[in-house]
């Protein structure tokens, strides 16, 4: 078993004189998800294990408030966002690293205008960079040749630009990446995104995660990876559904790249 | 007597014309009953966006097939529409060929022309089997019955109408010239038409000079008659695809703007200094409505997006919300926003430019809120879209329009909102616990 989890607060660091180099914004599903806390220590494991001083809100983070605003309370995402920078001002903050999607396109898109400027990666990002410099080391080890697909977040792929980084990590870990029907800027959405993961989808005649997760099955994959954890639930419950969980694992990219350092 | 096809045909110019004249204005006043919309950022970046997207028609080509087809329906077009110009210096001043002193570049313009009417027709035959034979599904949705689907197909008809009666008429003056027929200069070279003038080889002088004048008026008919078509019509989008894809979206897709209406009062609320049971200032303005119920609500740019749109569904055939069944189309979005603004615009024009409430609004009449709670705002119709409309913009808008006006958020949403606005999060979690899974094993 791993040691323990290294995870200071942003509280602790500036008591006691200390700067991180990040901040690590977990999120309220890396937060309280029961799937996605194991992202969230993934995560914390690599950067442990490179040594990156990091620090972590804790109880002083709120949500970004990404599906207040998508849901068309601009009243209430704006209260949260001005909460949040206040917090995030106070303690200097620069430099934004955060496993969600959508608090990433939120913190590096939306927040500026009301006042908080960050420079704001995405995990994949900043594990991509980890590795060019040297801080990370990877082998593929027990991913080597297997089949993995890489489902598109929404707010990372089409609302950011963000294509590449997840998938040079993935082929860093010698698998073989096999791509989707749609896949980058023609991404099927997995269904979650604007505040649908919190409420009962409209009539119809399927449900959207199953059509993606069709399409991922297509691929013959033995792993999907995904790099959003409202996504990782949706294909979750869609390969649950199509009862393929026992020979098909989804997983986050900080995951595959976390287990296959044996962290 | 000599002169009446001149003047007829200076009328008619100016009829066509006139007419057309019009529908600018109208449609220019439609357009600016949106709320106005700081867009003079960037022009640099809107002009290559421009140049790349309209008139290097890059998105189109996403999907091969209709977009070579359709470059060549735009380059033909536009190309050809070169000749217009001599027609009517022709008919203003009862000339023939007017141009046919350019020599060899004469005959090479008409040829290339008559090639590319040829291409045209071809293009434009293969587009109305892949919507009457094929039927490519994208064509076939809720939103593409009754006029949207007539408009479809007469486009393609008056497309291939106008370039026929320009090989005929070609045809019948190249026949003209072999017989050396007065006033039909020996000009242009007719690599297509030359094949269609064999089947004249009977006919006499004066029949052929009444082919040749019936199909070269009925082109220019023809012409003026499309130009005042296109008000009523998708085809608005040769116009409008140039400005509206200056004047598209430029920041980050994911990126929604934030409301500064709102921003005002949260800076009010968040302020210590600020007297919460203050009397509001006496010369303080009605408040400002939140999102969009109608049309006029929305701005400018998007009523831009509704009559640019060119409804190939190429949106709504990547939504995945419509991929799954539901009642959520992009297309029907901007369709609907058109067809609000149309019916705005005409009760206008009938209480002499003014707006008479007609118990009508785009939200629930038009828009269903089942069709607004259904997007994942996943931006794949924002990206599909060639020529840089922004459906989902609307649907937030109205989205915005029913939480903040009307407390109107399906029930989860607003569990979820409360959630968020008593512990900070989605769910039903006390923020303290928000660092419990550092230790947890
Ligand atoms: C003189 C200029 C133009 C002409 C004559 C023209 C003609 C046409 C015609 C005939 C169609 C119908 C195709 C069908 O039946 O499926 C069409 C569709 C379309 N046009 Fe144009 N067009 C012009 C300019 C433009 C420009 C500048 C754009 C900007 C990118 C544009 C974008 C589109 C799009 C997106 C469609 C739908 C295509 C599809 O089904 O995928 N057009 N156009
Ligand atoms: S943003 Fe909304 S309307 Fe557009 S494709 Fe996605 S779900 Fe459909
Ligand atoms: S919004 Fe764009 S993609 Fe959708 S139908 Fe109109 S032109 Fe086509």
């Amino acid at each position: 078993m791993a040691s323990e989890l290294n995870v200071p607060t942003m509280a602790e660091m500036f008591a006691s004189g200390q700067k991180p180099e990040v901040l690590f914004w977990v999120g309220c599903a890396g937060s309280f998800d029961d799937r996605a806390k194991k992202i969230t220590k993934a995560f914390v494991k690599i950067l442990n294990q490179a040594n990156v001083s990091f620090a972590v809100l804790g109880t002083e983070e709120s949500c970004t408030g990404d599906p207040a605003k998508r849901a068309g309370n601009e009243f209430l995402f704006q209260m949260q966002a001005v909460t949040n920078i206040e917090v995030m001002n106070a303690y200097e903050v620069k430099k934004v690293v955060t496993a969600c999607p959508h608090c990433f396109n939120t913190l590096k898109n939306e927040y500026p205008g009301l006042g908080g400027n960050y420079e704001v990666v995405h995990h994949t990002q900043f594990l991509k960079q980890l590795l060019e410099e040297g801080r990370i080391t990877m082998e593929g080890g027990s991913y080597k040749g297997k089949r993995i697909t890489y489902h598109d977040p929404c707010y990372l792929g089409r609302a950011n630009n963000v294509y590449e980084a997840p998938r040079d990590l993935i082929r860093k870990l010698d698998a073989e990446l096999v791509e989707m029907k749609s896949c980058k800027q023609r991404g099927l959405c997995c269904g979650a995104g604007g505040a649908q993961m919190f409420k009962e989808p409209e009539k119809g005649d399927k449900d959207i995660n199953v059509e993606r997760t069709e399409q991922a099955l297509e691929t013959k994959p033995e792993i999907i990876a995904a790099g959003c954890p409202f996504c990782n639930t949706m294909m979750t419950d869609g390969v649950k559904s199509k009862e393929k969980e026992a020979s098909i694992a989804v997983l986050d990219i900080a995951e595959l790249i976390a287990n296959a350092q044996d962290l | 007597m000599q002169y009446v096809p001149n003047f007829l045909f200076v009328v008619i110019l100016v009829i066509g014309i006139g007419f057309f004249t019009r529908n600018i204005f109208r449609l220019r006043r439609n357009i600016l009953l949106g709320k106005d919309v700081d867009v003079s950022d960037n022009r640099s970046q809107r002009w290559a966006n421009m140049t790349r997207i309209a008139l290097g028609q890059t998105k189109m080509v996403v999907r091969p097939i209709p977009g070579i087809l359709h470059i060549i329906v735009y380059l033909g077009f536009i190309i050809i529409n070169l000749e217009v110009l001599e027609i009517i210096i022709d008919g203003i001043f009862g000339t023939h060929r007017v141009f046919a002193g350019l020599g060899g570049l004469y005959d090479f313009l008409i040829a290339s022309f008559e090639i590319l009417a040829l291409l045209v027709i071809v293009s434009v035959t293969i587009f109305w089997i892949r919507r009457n034979i094929i039927r490519l599904k994208r064509f076939f949705k809720p939103e593409m019955k009754g006029w949207p689907k007539m408009d479809g197909n007469l486009i393609l008809y008056i497309e291939l109408v106008l370039m026929l009666l320009f090989l005929t008429m070609n045809a019948a003056d190249f026949q003209l010239q072999q017989l050396g027929a007065d006033h039909y200069v020996q000009a242009g070279s007719f690599p297509v038409s030359k094949y269609i003038s064999a089947l004249f080889a009977d006919m006499s002088i004066s029949n052929l000079i009444l082919l040749e004048r019936v199909t070269w008026w009925m082109h220019i008919v023809g012409i003026l008659f499309f130009l005042n078509y296109l008000y009523y019509s998708k085809h608005l989008h040769i116009l409008l695809a140039f400005p509206n894809t200056f004047y598209g979206k430029l920041t980050p897709k994911g990126q929604f703007k934030n409301l500064e209406s709102v921003t005002n009062e949260v800076k009010l609320m968040m302020d210590p200094s600020a007297d919460p049971f203050a009397a509001p200032a006496e010369d303080a303005s009605e408040p400002e409505k939140f999102g969009a119920s109608d049309v006029t609500d929305l701005n400018w740019v998007q009523l831009l997006n509704a009559y640019s749109c060119t409804e190939c569904g190429r949106c709504t055939s990547e939504c995945p919300a419509n991929l799954t069944g539901k009642k959520l189309s992009p297309r029907k979005i901007m369709m609907d926003t058109r067809d609000r603004l149309e019916e705005v615009g005409k009760i206008m024009d009938k209480n002499k430019g003014e707006f008479k409430e007609d118990g009508k609004q785009l939200l629930d009449d038009y828009i269903t809120r089942e069709e607004l709670w259904a997007c994942t705002s996943c931006n794949a119709c924002v990206e599909a879209c060639p020529v840089s409309i922004d459906p989902l913009s609307i649907i937030m808008d109205m989205r915005q329009y029913l939480v903040m006006e009307q407390s109107a958020a399906p029930s989860d949403l607003n569990n979820m909102m409360g959630n968020i606005e008593n512990n900070g999060a989605p769910w039903p979690f006390n923020q303290m616990d928000r660092l419990n899974w550092s230790k947890e094993s």
